[in-house]
């Protein structure tokens, strides 16, 4: 995990929440933040992706956080924002709670993951930052797209 | 890398690609004048081209190339060394080429070898300066031909017995390709593909548009509109009738591939190509490319036999594979034929159960055309040995997934000893798919209309109800059980299913599918509106679902995802194989006749005769001189034994050439029936219409037709048993008496005489009724052979009645069945019999036979 925290320069993050926790992600790596309406829901698919949406004429994938962490559903009435991510040529849009401000942060500052990190989080956490706020735990997006295709 | 260099770089390699497949024909025609100018002419540009540009090594090659091309331009013999050279410094120059596209210089090497080559051939020429005043056919070389070369007049007549249209097809392309292309431009493959993008994102708009419309009602946009969508269509089309390329781009390397299979193999292989300028989408062609590619290969590695081999089957030496393309409706359909041997049911049997992809039983009530079917199954390939050509581990499961993943089918249309044919059947283009939008569950999916027969409304106000046979629902269509999926079900989509609303009985909808050759039924909750889809794939997350295709954006905006009919065709297999497959069979049990393949052929007189194919052990040819009569009898030598040849009262017997005959096997003993010719093999109902007390007859029966004599195999097995087993030879002769009862007289006179010669003395009798006269008058037996299917008291009834009876009852049943499934097999033990023997084989018979006269001490 280190070499990704390399010391020296800057990197930009753009935050989100979900389910109280901060995130960051790549700001490099968004393309754009929407809000996903018409999800049409994908049979048979895995339990991580939220469905299928149009955004102005693409399709796009969404795929969300929370069950990608193994969190607990969103309220129905809670606002949904996604982020858009550009992955192979495809989008995908990554859908979280909200989205905050983008932050530029030295990496060196960058703190490997506790040891004690649940699996899940483990998994596509890349490191945690230490913020007057709290935590923000930085979120490596392709690893959030790369999970078990099968049907859960 | 500069424009004039990228440009070069285009030309040549379309030039090269054109001058392959020339070459190749140039070497079976080398007199055609035509096309030898056309390809000097290639050579020529790229030479000059290439030396203008400064491109030296390529310029000394294409130079060389070109002497010698020059030479053939001028009259000197064409060797087949001679286009090996040449075909090897086109790939050079393809090399060097791909070099320079990559780095922009010429790489660093020498050309020497293959320079030298060239030059010593054009060195080698006698006949260099012999130049024959016209390019007739019937030029004289002034010298004897050297090793390799076929004199003119023999290449002129193997190109006139060639099949196929006239010369003409040979100018032709020739004419076409080869001539100034005025009115073009070039344009790139990207920007093509930007414009099809950028159309499909118009008719997704247009699409909208018109759904705002028709859910406004009146509206003054409406004829607008009607323009924009008339409008879309025609640039859509236009646009799609750009991306089309004819076939022939895909199958361009096809006439070398089979050259250097044939030097390789050590074959002779025509290659014939029909309907090159049947255009398609040339995303459409890239994915067929390999396919096509891989199955030429097949049929010239597998199909094709070597020439002796030809011979002796009385084929032409050339062996022949062919090539159809052409449209039908939205879809193209490509043959691929090959003249060759044909699949061998009896070796993919085989194969099937050697690789564990059926059992024994499950085969047994295949029809050998189901059977076949089996080569496209993952895991199966019928190479007997892997060859450096083909057998790879890749197989035709390969073919079929590469077809079916651009929505096509690939069937096997007909084989047979005289060839094989194969068709596929692909759309037209992938990106815009007519679809049918339905419901299941709260959610829309696409179903593609190509795949779509018939829609049947189901329900109570209907003519047509859902029924199921435990739990697994049909419909009944026209006398016919159409097996039936249920769209929510299979997509585990959440309903509400509870017995109140009962959801099904509200007004859905059959969508009655067709892929490949099954027919099902798939059950959706209502049908909206067909639409054209710009379909898009799946993203990379998702692909795994093999039930979508693709997805694609509606008109109202929302994104829908396409069925993909090759998973369904696989759920209903699926399903077939368990809950509906006792169903099948009772299905099938209640049809008239089943299906028989018949060997059908000529032998002693004019009118065909014809044996059940599954009598037949193999079919061989013998050197008609290697055939001895000894005693009266006619014997050849066959595996390290004699084996008896029978033929037909009347025959001739050939002086010279090849005897085919067909071989039977008795208890391990082979026995030769010789025949004149081997017409066909079918698969028909068999009724005899006409039976017959002639000898070695059964009766007449019409097959695909034609009146043909059914030859009782029995009769002439009994006369070649007869030949080896002389009286005292029977090695166990035992005194034991057994009762056949077999409705069909064709079993009945099969059977006995093999029991007879196995030492048993047979009583047959033709129903389970006559049997139990027997009983009555008190005759007895210590075995009893029944077959199951009888009319009126069948086998097992038969049994029933036998149960507990005084003289009769501890007699060992042995049970004759053309089925076998566990279910029947558990259903004759309980019924009484000790064994249960498949009806066609005889060993088994034998076997079991020999076993229960142990079991029992019934042996004399």
């Amino acid at each position: 995990m280190t070499e990704h925290c390399a010391p020296s320069e800057e990197q930009d993050f753009v935050t989100v929440v979900t389910a109280g926790q901060v995130f960051g992600l790549d700001l490099d790596r968004v393309r754009d933040v929407f809000v996903p309406r018409g999800l049409s829901p994908v049979p048979l698919a895995p339990n991580e992706v939220a469905g299928l949406l149009n955004l102005r004429g693409r399709i796009v994938t969404a795929v969300d956080l929370r069950r990608r962490l193994g969190l607990g559903p969103r309220h129905d009435s809670a606002p949904a924002v996604a982020v858009g991510i550009e992955e192979r040529g495809e989008l995908y849009g990554l859908v979280v709670d909200g989205v905050g401000e983008v932050l530029r942060l030295p990496r060196s500052r960058c703190e490997a993951n506790p040891v004690n990190l649940d699996e899940r989080w483990a998994e596509i956490c890349r490191g945690v930052y230490q913020l007057d706020e709290g935590l923000m735990v930085i979120v490596d997006v392709d690893k959030v797209l790369a999970f078990d295709r099968t049907a859960s | 890398m500069d424009e004039l260099l990228g440009d070069f770089l285009t030309e040549t390699g379309e030039r090269i690609d054109l001058l392959e497949p020339e070459l190749v024909r140039f070497e079976r025609e080398p007199n055609n004048a035509e096309m030898l100018n056309a390809i000097f002419r290639l050579v020529h540009t790229i030479k000059g081209t290439c030396g203008f540009i400064g491109l030296h090594r390529l310029a000394k090659l294409a130079h060389a190339a070109e002497t010698l091309m020059g030479q053939y331009r001028d009259g000197a013999p064409v060797t087949v060394e001679s286009v090996s050279v040449i075909l090897s410094s086109l790939d050079r120059i393809k090399l060097i080429l791909s070099e320079l596209e990559k780095t922009g210089a010429e790489p660093m090497g020498s050309d020497d070898d293959l320079v030298e080559r060239l030059e010593q051939l054009a060195l080698a020429q006698p006949g260099a300066n012999l130049k024959p005043a016209e390019f007739s056919f019937v030029g004289e070389l002034g010298r004897p031909l050297q090793l390799g070369e076929v004199s003119l007049d023999e290449l002129e007549r193997a190109w006139l017995t060639a099949p196929g249209p006239d010369g003409l097809v040979v100018a032709e392309p020739a004419n076409r390709d080869l001539a100034p292309r005025s009115q073009t431009v070039r344009i790139s493959v990207d920007m093509l593909e930007n414009l099809m993008t950028t159309v499909s994102e118009l008719v997704l708009t247009r699409n909208q548009l018109l759904d705002l419309v028709r859910k406004n009602g009146k509206s003054e946009f409406k004829s607008p509109l009607q323009r924009l969508s008339t409008v879309t269509a025609e640039l859509q089309e236009g646009i799609m009738k750009a991306r089309l390329q004819p076939i022939a781009n895909a199958w361009q390397k096809l006439p070398r591939l089979v050259r250097e299979l044939s030097l390789n193999l050590g074959k002779s292989i025509d290659l014939e190509l029909d309907g090159g300028e049947t255009e398609l989408d040339r995303q459409v062609l890239e994915l067929i490319k390999d396919p096509l590619t891989h199955m030429v290969r097949n049929a010239a590695d597998h199909g094709i036999e070597s020439s002796e081999e030809r011979t002796r089957a009385g084929k032409p030496a050339m062996g022949h594979v062919k090539l159809r393309a052409g449209q039908e409706g939205g879809s193209i359909v490509i043959e691929v034929e090959d003249d060759g041997r044909g699949l061998s049911a009896a070796k993919i049997r085989y194969k099937a159960l050697a690789s564990h992809l059926a059992t024994q039983a499950e085969l047994n009530r295949l029809s050998d055309y189901e059977v076949f079917s089996f080569i496209f199954r993952p895991g199966f390939s019928t190479a007997g040995e892997v060859t450096e050509i083909s057998g790879r581990g890749v197989g035709m499961d390969v073919v079929r997934a590469n077809i079916e993943e651009i929505g096509g089918t690939i069937e096997l249309k007909s084989t047979s000893i005289a060839g094989t044919i194969f068709r596929i059947k692909i759309p037209l283009t992938l990106a815009i798919m007519p679809a049918l939008i339905v419901a299941a569950g709260a959610q829309c999916f696409a179903i593609p209309q190509f795949s779509v027969m018939e829609l049947v409304r189901v329900g109570d106000n209907s003519e047509h109800q859902l029924e199921r046979i435990n739990a697994t629902p049909v419909l009944r269509l026209r006398d016919k059980l159409l097996p039936l999926l249920d769209l929510a079900e299979l997509l585990r989509l959440e309903v509400d299913d509870s017995p109140d609303t009962k959801r099904h009985d509200a007004a859905p909808t059959v969508v009655v599918m067709q892929h490949g050759r099954k027919t099902f039924g798939v059950l959706v909750d209502s049908v909206f509106h067909a639409e054209d889809l710009v379909v898009k794939p799946m993203s990379q997350l998702l692909r795994d679902i093999k039930m979508f295709s693709g997805n694609a954006i509606l008109g109202d905006g929302s994104v829908i995802m396409i069925i993909d009919p090759n998973a369904l065709a696989a759920a209903i297999a699926a399903v077939d194989a368990t809950e509906l497959k006792d169903l099948f069979v009772e299905v099938e049990r209640d049809a008239p006749v089943a299906a028989t393949s018949l060997l059908v052929f000529r032998a002693a007189a004019p009118m065909l005769k014809a044996v059940p194919l599954s009598l037949i052990t193999r079919l061989e040819e013998f050197e008609a001189s290697s055939i001895e009569t000894m005693d009266g009898d006619e014997l050849v030598q066959y595996r390290g034994a004699l084996m008896p040849i029978v033929f037909f009262e009347g025959q001739r017997r050939r002086e010279s050439g090849m005897q085919p005959v067909l071989v039977f096997t008795e208890a391990d003993r082979p026995m030769g029936l010789a025949v004149d010719e081997i017409v066909d093999i079918v698969e028909e109902p068999l009724t005899i219409e006409i039976t017959t007390d002639k000898p070695g007859l059964i009766g007449a029966a019409i097959v695909r037709g034609n009146a043909t004599e059914i030859v009782d195999v029995s009769h002439y097995l009994a006369k070649g048993v007869g030949a080896r087993l002389k009286p005292g030879q029977l090695a166990t002769k035992r005194d034991i008496a057994v009762l056949l009862i077999d409705d069909s007289q064709f079993f009945r006179n099969m059977l006995a005489p093999l029991l007879e010669a196995n030492g048993y003395r047979v009583t047959a009798v033709g129903s389970a009724e006559e049997a139990l006269v027997l009983k009555e008058r008190g005759s007895a037996f210590d075995l009893i052979v029944s077959d199951l299917e009888m009319p009126g008291m069948d086998g097992i009834a038969f049994a029933e009645t036998l149960k507990g009876d005084e003289a009769w009852g501890k007699i060992p049943l042995v049970a004759l069945s053309s089925y076998g499934s566990p279910r029947l097999i558990e259903q004759t033990r309980n019924a009484g019999f000790v064994s249960h023997v498949g009806k066609f084989d005889r060993k088994g018979l034998m076997d079991t036979l020999e076993e229960c006269c142990k079991k029992w001490s019934c042996a004399a």
